[in-house]
């Protein structure tokens, strides 16, 4: 442990995660009386930085005195989408220029000959030079340097400011995409060059194609936001290095991070799933299905053994795929904005239309007029009309109750409250299949999991969704509203390595396997060394993908460590396989695809129970509670509700639904029958009741 | 009127779905075949025990399959009804393939349960997988040149494969002693059942939850409002007959055209199907069962109203008269294996290509409509063994009057991906040379067609036979409102450096290739839509600009001129050329 390290034991840590709406810091001051800070402003979408400085000043804090600040951005998904990209230049293998445009021959939908598909890079800037690889790696066709002088030429003179070379086969074979790099790295005026087989080795001329493009065309834009944001922080008298979120759910120096800005494409839902292991870690959960419920859309992932799930393969839109390691999040299309409509055979429909911030729900008073999954919150009495965030004009729930009557109740022979509280339940049933589909289906049981609540309105729903999913207990984190700033501030260093073998497991011996482990650990330790900061410890985990020969799906098998010998792979592979599929498949042989390796460095622990102020706890329950209100709910109708100040909650406190738990950010609702406990981190931890009949 | 309320009905309808979903999932999840693990061709739904029309089904099964379970479900029950088959216990699971009892083609493969309730059969749940082999004469089951079914594989009945949960040895070996890669089948039966019985679990839950009465009465209550809005979609076109047709190029076997003719009249609330003047049953392999027939008009009618929910009452508003005495509606012996991947798709064009005019918002002109496959089978000598690859392939779709047509979509019928080139250059011994935009393929039009791909392929080693099922080679997938058709399926060989077109132009089975000879394809584009004298001059800048369109191409096709540079638009030129043209 050196001296760096003793200085972040009492250190000063800020996270800050810019989002959608809201920028959110989170100030932990390690010293001795030091407290949390918290600040949300709103973000500032041309200019991140602006939020960010916003939010530290909001603090009051001297920025000075921050040892190190952690930070989470959109800059680059929110241009990937909006598709605000760097002028980007392709130069790829004669014959191969529209792959990116041609994509892997799907559609968008099932079911409707529409839609379109924009490429990332367009195709007069995409140019072919002569050169080719075989699969095998063979040289068959040299590199015409010339002609990659002329492309690169062409392409400078086109205006653009970011390159990729893409290249079939680099993946077996990058000599060719390396020599062209250098070629146009004597000519291009800045380093903003991206070669294929660098981000990703492996074979998929598509998905490997648009990582690098994705990559590339967003580099220059996160390179210029990096250095804006680090003036900005001088300014205010920030003078170290600060790090960034990756979306694999480790952080990097803001120095490397644009190496591979691709990765940083999925940092704000990143870190709020690792700030979800962290704090379930802690509280003694280690499998949990995060659920982080926003205003247009929901982030669900799965965590096992404290380790959230981590996918090569997202797709974060139509036909975008972004192939490197990263927290395997889905998005389920529905969000507090979510507008519920009835549909011409007289069958209430949630979404997918959003209200999404603006006009809003109905409550917003921004001109709103369609009923949305908040608006039913607030007609149910599940959310105080007093403290809604970001409301414009206020509006009386009376008239949002007439909504629902007039758009949804008269269709259905419902009165307003009847058609909200459908409104509710079948937003609820819709999230939980969606939840089902993408996590505890793949072969999961519900009882060995906690849904883990956050964001806005995850804790508002949390209790029902879990009672659908038969999981048996939710937490909801100190602060649900911050998650992401927290993510920030504790996750590790991380770095990920895939190396594709694609053998028969039979036809390995261990020293390959072993060998392979050894160098992927190498690296990695290699660049955490490179880093401002010094980890506390290094943890390496290997897994490998594997899967039985004919079949395309991968199976990622965890191993226990580097040294493992084919027999024990087969078993480790057989084992995971049938818990997977519930399915044993003796006859079949086994295939080796990748071995993979995550080198984390780990940081100084965080201190989690001064998120809630210890001191402004109440002595009892009834010290806490700050009223009652009529709240309706599925199993019963309306009940008069206590609610509490979560904050004001003693520790040791059992609270017996039903319930409310109101804080600044986030309301979180009892259903009748669930038991909820404190645990010293300030988690709420609650006990679904069984379901009773119907 | 029902009971029910609506929450309940809503709540009711979302359970039976995703009981579908989970058991699509759980299917392609564990299969083996990349053909279902990877390319979805299959499809998994809940059957009614009456009459086994379709409850619920998933949104991810292979579109092609649309409504199809529920004619091979209905005659395994009216067969057991009358004593053909034998009646089922619980545990038990049938598998039939067969295309005459409510099937597509052999390489279809169904799975049908009972789920039983007290000791009735409360509802039957089903699926379809696409096996990579059947058996017969060639590799893969898409004989070019089959003229009888038997020539195309192993044809099962509704046989039970599982009695009382455990798998029938005897069955089971001869299925193995019919088909290629025998081996690895044992996965995706393993995988088909296990989704049926991930199905019955969820079913068994819902009726626990909900009770039968309820769950039965929703039943009911859903399919009726599905008809209701079908009925209520259908109502608003005008009342008449519209008239459309397509063409199969050829059957593979005699070299003249099919025709499907299509009047749909509209009147009330019902659309009346006549194929009536199509072409009489064919030789080759280009007939269609009743049942795919049925489905494909289905599916065309998804397409162009994909919100209404899926079950039997949306297909009660459309009336298909039986087109018997044409190629499709074909019969024992006649062979089928072109009906799911081709003809399907001609069918649903013909519906297109009739509703277009009576619902110009909702469809669009015609899109590529073939499944382009292309199939090399032969023997790779560095690696010792034979092989057989697939390169399917997409083309444009129609322009519509939201937007240009999409560029090398997926087939009409499916929704699966084609494979990389990398992983297809690893596992054969070939050579991509090319794979492109086909440039000038998207028919004009106010909104012009997609384009289709052109590939090159050289075998690198050995000798190989290459064959060849695809279709518009003839027409090109026609224009719609004033839009002109895309451009045509191309196939050339090249064989010791000459060039070989299939007669059949898009069909040809066993081209003897050796190493150093070359495979040329260039899919179709998408029709246009609206008369391309309309388009925007500066999209169409904008399509030459990216390459799409040649100067000469804007000016023939869109009767748009450009300054010398091709860099903007001569809007006086321009005008005049629109102005004489028109």
């Amino acid at each position: 442990m050196n001296e760096n390290n003793e200085q972040m034991r009492g250190a000063v840590v800020a996270g800050i995660d810019v989002g959608g709406t809201f920028t959110d810091l989170i100030l932990l001051d390690g010293r001795t009386n030091g407290r949390v800070h918290i600040a949300k402003t709103p973000t500032t979408l041309r200019n991140q930085a602006h939020g960010v400085i916003a939010a530290l000043d909001q603090t009051d804090f001297p920025v000075g005195e921050i040892d190190l600040i952690v930070h989470g951005t959109t800059t680059t998904t929110n241009a990937v989408l909006e598709r605000r990209l760097a002028r980007t230049g392709l130069i790829t293998t004669r014959g191969f220029r529209d792959v990116l445009e041609l994509g892997r021959r799907t559609r968008p939908q099932p079911y409707g000959m529409t839609g379109s598909f924009v490429p990332v890079i367009p195709r007069n800037l995409r140019l072919e030079v002569t050169e080719r690889m075989e699969a095998s790696g063979r040289v068959r066709e040299p590199l015409d340097e010339d002609e990659v002088r002329v492309a690169v030429r062409a392409l400078l003179d086109a205006g653009c400011e970011s390159l990729v070379i893409h290249f079939l086969h680099a993946y077996a074979n990058p000599a060719h995409e390396q020599r062209a790099a250098d070629i146009a790295a004597e000519l291009w005026p800045n380093d903003h060059i991206t070669a294929g087989h660098a981000l990703l080795s492996e074979a998929r001329e598509f998905e490997r194609g648009v990582t690098a493009a994705v990559s590339a065309s967003v580099q220059p834009i996160l390179k210029r936001y990096v250095e804006r944001l680090r003036t900005e922080l001088a300014g205010r008298g920030y003078r170290r290095d600060y790090l960034v979120m990756n979306g694999n759910g480790g952080m990097i120096s803001a120095r490397l991070v644009t190496r591979e800005a691709a990765k940083t494409v999925m940092s704000g839902p990143a870190s709020g799933v690792m700030a979800a292991a962290y704090t379930a870690r802690r509280a003694g959960f280690a499998n949990l299905v995060t659920y982080d419920m926003g205003g247009t859309s929901t982030d669900v992932a799965l965590i096992r053994d404290a380790q959230p799930a981590v996918s090569n393969e997202i797709e974060i839109e139509y036909a975008m795929p972004i192939h490197v390691p990263m927290v395997d999040v889905h998005t389920v299309g529905a969000g507090g904005g979510s507008i519920a409509r009835v549909d011409d055979a007289g069958l209430i429909r949630i979404g997918p239309e959003s209200a999404g911030a603006s006009p809003g729900p109905i409550c917003y008073g921004r001109g709103g007029t369609e009923p949305t999954i908040t608006d039913a919150n607030l007609v149910l009495g599940r959310l105080d009309p007093h403290k809604l965030l970001s409301v414009d004009n206020p509006v009386t729930v009376a008239s949002v109750a007439a909504a629902f009557a007039d758009r949804i109740g008269n269709k259905t022979d419902l009165d307003g409250v009847e058609a909200a509280g459908a409104v509710l339940r079948l937003a609820n049933l819709k999230m939980a299949g969606a939840i089902r589909m993408v996590s505890l289906s793949r072969g999961h049981d519900p009882r060995d999991f906690a849904l883990f609540a956050f964001g806005g309105a995850g804790p508002l729903h949390a209790t029902a969704l879990a009672r659908e999913l038969a999981i048996p207990r939710v937490v909801v984190p100190a602060r649900p509203g911050i998650t992401n700033a927290l993510g920030c501030v504790v996750a590790d260093l991380r770095h990920d390595f895939v190396r594709t073998v694609n053998r028969p497991v039979a036809d390995l011996n261990r020293s390959l396997i072993e060998s392979v482990l050894s160098e992927q650990v190498a690296e990695g330790t290699a660049l955490i060394d490179e880093e401002a900061i010094t980890p506390d410890s290094i943890t390496v985990l290997h897994s490998a993908d594997m899967q039985f020969v004919g079949q395309t799906h991968l199976i990622n098998v965890p191993l226990p460590d580097g040294a493992v010998d084919a027999p024990t792979l087969q078993e480790l592979f057989e084992i995971a396989y049938e818990a997977r599929f519930k399915v044993k498949l003796p006859e079949i042989r086994a295939n080796l695809v990748n071995l993979n390796t995550s080198v984390i460095g780990q940081r100084p622990s965080a201190d989690l129970s001064i998120l809630i102020d210890p001191a402004g706890r109440a002595a009892t329950l009834d010290g806490a509670r700050t009223g009652t209100r009529s709240v309706w709910f599925e199993n019963g109708g309306w009940a008069e509700t206590p609610v509490y100040a979560r904050d004001r909650l003693p520790l040791d406190a059992l609270v017996v639904g039903p319930a409310i738990l109101e804080q600044m950010d986030a309301t979180t609702v009892l259903e009748p029958g669930d038991r909820a406990t404190g645990d010293a981190d300030g988690n709420i931890i609650i006990e679904i009741a069984r379901e009773t009949t119907r | 009127m029902t009971t029910l309320d609506a929450i309940t009905l809503s709540v009711i309808e979302a359970g039976l779905q995703q009981v579908c979903d989970e058991m699509d999932l759980a299917f392609s999840r564990s299969a083996f075949s990349p053909v279902i693990a990877e390319a979805n061709d299959r499809s998994d739904g809940i059957y009614s025990a009456e009459d086994g029309s379709v409850i619920a089904q998933g949104i991810g099964g292979l579109p092609v399959f649309v409504g199809v379970m529920q004619h091979s479900t209905r005659t395994l029950i009216e067969m057991i009804a009358d004593g053909r088959c034998l009646p089922p216990d619980e545990g038990d699971i049938y598998i039939v393939n067969d295309p005459y009892l409510g099937g597509t083609h052999l390489m279809d493969v169904r799975f049908v349960m009972p789920v039983f309730r007290n000791g009735a059969i409360f509802c039957w749940l089903s699926n379809t997988g696409h096996w990579p082999d059947i058996g017969g004469s060639v590799p893969g089951g898409f004989s070019a040149s089959a003229t009888a079914v038997e020539q195309e594989g192993l044809r099962l009945p509704p046989v039970k494969l599982f009695k009382a949960g455990a798998m029938d040895p005897e069955i089971y070996a001869i299925i193995c002693s019919n088909i290629r890669i025998a081996d690895q089948r044992i996965g995706d039966i393993r995988a088909q059942a296990a989704a049926l019985r991930v199905g019955e679990d969820r079913v068994l839950r819902i009726l626990a939850r909900y009770g039968d009465d309820t769950v039965v009465e929703a039943i009911a209550e859903l399919r009726s409002r599905a008809a209701e809005q079908m009925r209520k979609r259908i109502s608003a076109i005008d009342d008449g007959v519209y008239r459309g047709k397509a063409y199969v190029d050829s059957d593979g076997v005699v070299d003249e055209p099919l025709l499907i003719a299509l009047a749909v009249e509209k009147k009330g609330d019902t659309l009346t199907f006549d194929f009536a003047g199509s072409s009489p049953p064919c030789i080759g392999p280009m007939n269609s069962v009743l049942a795919t027939t049925l489905s494909s008009v289905y599916l065309a009618m998804r397409h162009i109203f994909p919100d209404v929910p899926l079950n039997a009452g949306a297909f009660e508003p459309l009336v298909v008269k039986r087109p018997e005495g044409t190629f499709l509606d074909a019969l024992y012996p006649r062979p089928v294996s072109g009906c799911a991947a081709e003809v399907s798709q001609r069918i649903a064009e013909a519906v297109f290509s009739a509703m277009v005019g009576a619902l110009p918002q909702d469809v669009t002109a015609a899109p590529a409509g073939t499944s382009g496959n292309f199939a090399l089978g032969g023997h790779d000598p560095a690696r010792k063994r034979d092989f057989v690859m697939y390169q399917l392939s997409g083309g444009g779709y129609g322009g519509n009057a939201g937007e240009d047509g999409l560029t090398n979509g997926c087939s009409t019928i499916g929704i699966s991906k084609s494979p990389p080139i990398e992983v297809m250059e690893q596992a054969y011994p070939v050579l991509y040379r090319r794979y492109a935009l086909r440039e000038g393929s998207g028919g004009p039009g106010r909104l012009r067609g997609g384009f289709g791909i052109e590939y090159e392929i050289e075998l690198l080693r050995g000798e190989a036979r290459a064959s060849f099922v695809m279709d518009h080679g003839r027409y090109g997938p026609q224009g719609a409102l004033g839009g002109v058709d895309g451009a045509p399926n191309i196939v050339t060989v090249w064989q010791n450096g000459k060039a070989h077109v299939p007669p059949h132009l898009s069909k040809e089975q066993d081209i003897p290739l050796v190493a150093g000879d070359r495979v040329e394809v260039g899919t179709p584009g998408g029709g246009g839509y609206g008369d391309p004298l309309t388009r925007d001059p500066q999209q169409v800048l904008h399509d030459i600009e990216m390459g799409y369109y040649s100067l000469d191409q804007a000016r023939e096709m869109f009767a748009v001129a450009t300054t010398p540079d091709g860099r903007a638009v001569d809007a006086v030129e321009t005008a005049r050329i629109r102005s004489a043209t028109a």
